[in-house]
This record gives structure tokens, sequence and C-alpha cells, in this order.
């Protein structure tokens, strides 16, 4: 039991990695590959965040007095998973826009339609 | 034949994956430098919100990097969807009901405000350039959803983007002319959880709101109008 309170988030955190890369290699569906791309960008991003908690520690902002600086988590995986969320819907619309240019151009999503590739 | 392929892959990665987070503990301290940007960030910066004393202050020129990659999403969205011929077939859209259709009325100026509210307190409230960004963004979706009839003029939020890149990297310059490295903090800093505090930092943040508000609302305006 202690171990599952220990490692819950990153088994957490770990799970959507896998489950997006397990998307990615299996489904024949691009808009799926897409989705689990999301999916995997979700679980590193809590992954960072889970890296940097501290037990009971609050928000790092010294909104009010009274806040001390060694009860707080640490900024800097937040400052990474800030930028990394943003960028991360930039690049889903990126790649629904190339799904969108494929599906007009072989008229199929199905990925072993459109490369014809078997392995 | 290949699901069992790829579970067993995964499997082993899992495996790996296990034996190297063990020795990673949960909830307790682990850098170094997260302990200096909390004891010193608010006299070195001045910013009271330390997540932002980090991204612009501290490593603010990887932030300019990360703008840069979002311009270059946004460039490349353009360039891809400009290529589809215009559909010769218009498109028949069924207006919005009622309660959207008042909603988007009546919340648009609203959701704009609490936008520009997230990125000028930047500094001292949890929120910034990149939240204050999307959300206004997720306002200009709600315009299209309900008032499908209106749309955003292209020049102005091109502008609007350029303002805001041009903002971040003239104030970047400025603090290397002045001071002696890039992004120097070359305003005062004032008194912590003030409005204007913390010299550069409100400037630069609410340059980001602009820019990523209005890149996100370019894509949504990409999206929408040609595919």
């Amino acid at each position: 039991m202690t171990f599952l309170s220990e490692y819950i988030y990153y088994i957490g955190a770990f799970g959507l990695i896998f489950i997006g890369l397990y998307i990615v290699l299996v489904k024949k569906n691009l808009i799926k590959v897409i989705i689990g791309l999301s999916i995997i960008d979700t679980g590193i991003n809590l992954f960072l965040i889970t890296i940097g908690y501290i037990r009971d520690g609050t928000a790092p902002v010294f909104s009010k007095p009274g806040l001390k600086a060694n009860e707080m988590v640490d900024p800097v995986p937040q400052a990474l998973v800030l930028t990394a969320i943003v960028i991360g819907v930039a690049i889903l619309a990126l790649a629904i826009s190339l799904a969108v240019k494929l599906y007009k151009h072989h008229g199929t999503l199905n990925l072993r339609k459109i490369n014809e590739q078997k392995w | 034949m290949r699901k069992l392929f790829v579970i067993l892959l995964l499997l082993i990665i899992a495996g790996g994956i296990t034996l190297s987070l063990k020795e990673i503990p949960f909830g307790i301290p682990k850098t170094k430098i997260g302990d200096h940007f909390i004891n010193k960030g608010v006299e070195e910066t001045g910013s009271v919100n330390i997540v932002t004393s980090v991204v612009v202050g501290y490593r603010g020129f990887d932030t300019l990097g990360e703008i840069t990659v979002l311009f270059a999403a946004t460039i490349g969205l353009g360039a891809v969807i400009g290529t589809f011929r215009k559909n010769s077939v218009n498109r028949e859209v069924e207006a919005a009901s009622l309660i959207v259709y008042t909603g988007c009325r009546f919340l648009f100026p609203v959701i704009l405000l609490v936008g520009t509210y997230i990125f000028i307190h930047g500094h001292l409230t949890p929120g910034g350039g990149f939240q204050g960004g999307a959300i206004i963004a997720s306002a200009f979706l709600l315009m299209y959803l309900g008032c499908s009839n209106k749309r955003i003029k292209e020049n102005l939020s091109k502008t609007v983007e350029m303002i805001g890149g041009l903002t971040f990297i003239a104030v970047g310059i400025i603090g290397l002319a002045i001071g002696q490295d890039f992004l120097f903090n070359f305003l005062p800093k004032g008194e912590p959880a003030e409005l204007l505090s913390a010299g550069i930092i409100p400037i630069v943040y609410i340059a980001i709101g602009l820019k990523v508000g209005s890149e996100l609302a370019g894509i949504i305006d990409n999206l929408i109008q040609k595919s």
C-alpha cells in the first residue's frame, strides 16, 4: 500500500505515455495517431510536474505575507510545462492541417493504404 | 501479432523505466537551482510569482526560443492550409442556437477582459502571457462557434502579433545596450507585490500575451476558414 501511495503519480504519468505509445504504434487511422501523440504530450507534462512536487508544498507565488520559501514546490518544471502546453496546441493544429492535406490528396486516412508499407 | 509485439515492447520499456524511477523518490526537494530561485527570486527579479521570474527573468532567452517555435508552427500551418484549393461548393452553415448566440455576444468582451487581466498580472498572481493568450484565443473560438458571420480582421491580428514579437526583441536589445547581457532588467524593480514592479517582466509578458493570443486566434481562423 505504501508503494502505491509513493508512486501513484509516476504510474499515472507513465500510464498515459504508454497508452499514447500503444495508440501511435497500433492504430491505422491518422486522426487516432494524432490523438495518441496528444496523450503522450499530456503524460510528459504530468511527469514533469510530478518530479517538481514537494510534499504539502504550496504554489511558488508569494501572494500574501507569511508564506515560507521552504514549503513551496519546485518552480522550474512548472515554468517548462507552462510553455510546453501552448506549443503542444500549436503542434497539434499543424498535425491536423497535415492530416487534412493528406485526406484531400489520397481520399483516405488509413495509414496502411496511404504509404502501402507493412512491417 | 502486431498488437502482441507492441505490448511486449512497451512492457520491456516499462520495466526499464521502473528500475530507474525507483531511485527517484516522490515528494522531496530534488534540485538546487529551484531552491535558489525560490529563496533569491523576489529580491533578484522583483517578481512575486517565482514561475514568472523563471520564465521571463532567469530563462527569458529560452522563452524567446519557445515563442519562435510557436511562430514557426503557425507559419507552417498557414503554408500547408494555403495550398488548399478554394471549395467550389459552398457549405451550408447552420446558424447557432439562441443560447450560444446570446452567450457569445455577452461573454466575448468578458473573456477578453479576463485574459488581459491574467497577462497583465502575470508577475503577481498565478498566470501570465501564455495562459492569458490561450484564454483570449478561446474567446475567438467562441465567437466563431456562436456568431458565425463575424470574422477576425487578418491584418489586425498579424499587426498585433508583430508588435508583440518586436517588443520582446526590442526590450532584449535595449538591455544588451544598457547593461551587459540580452534581456538585462534595466528598469527599476520597485516594491514587490505592486502592479508596477519587477522592471521589464510585465512588459515582456504583455508582449508574449498579445503574441500568443493573436497566433492561436490565427490558427483557429485558418482552420475554420480554409479547410
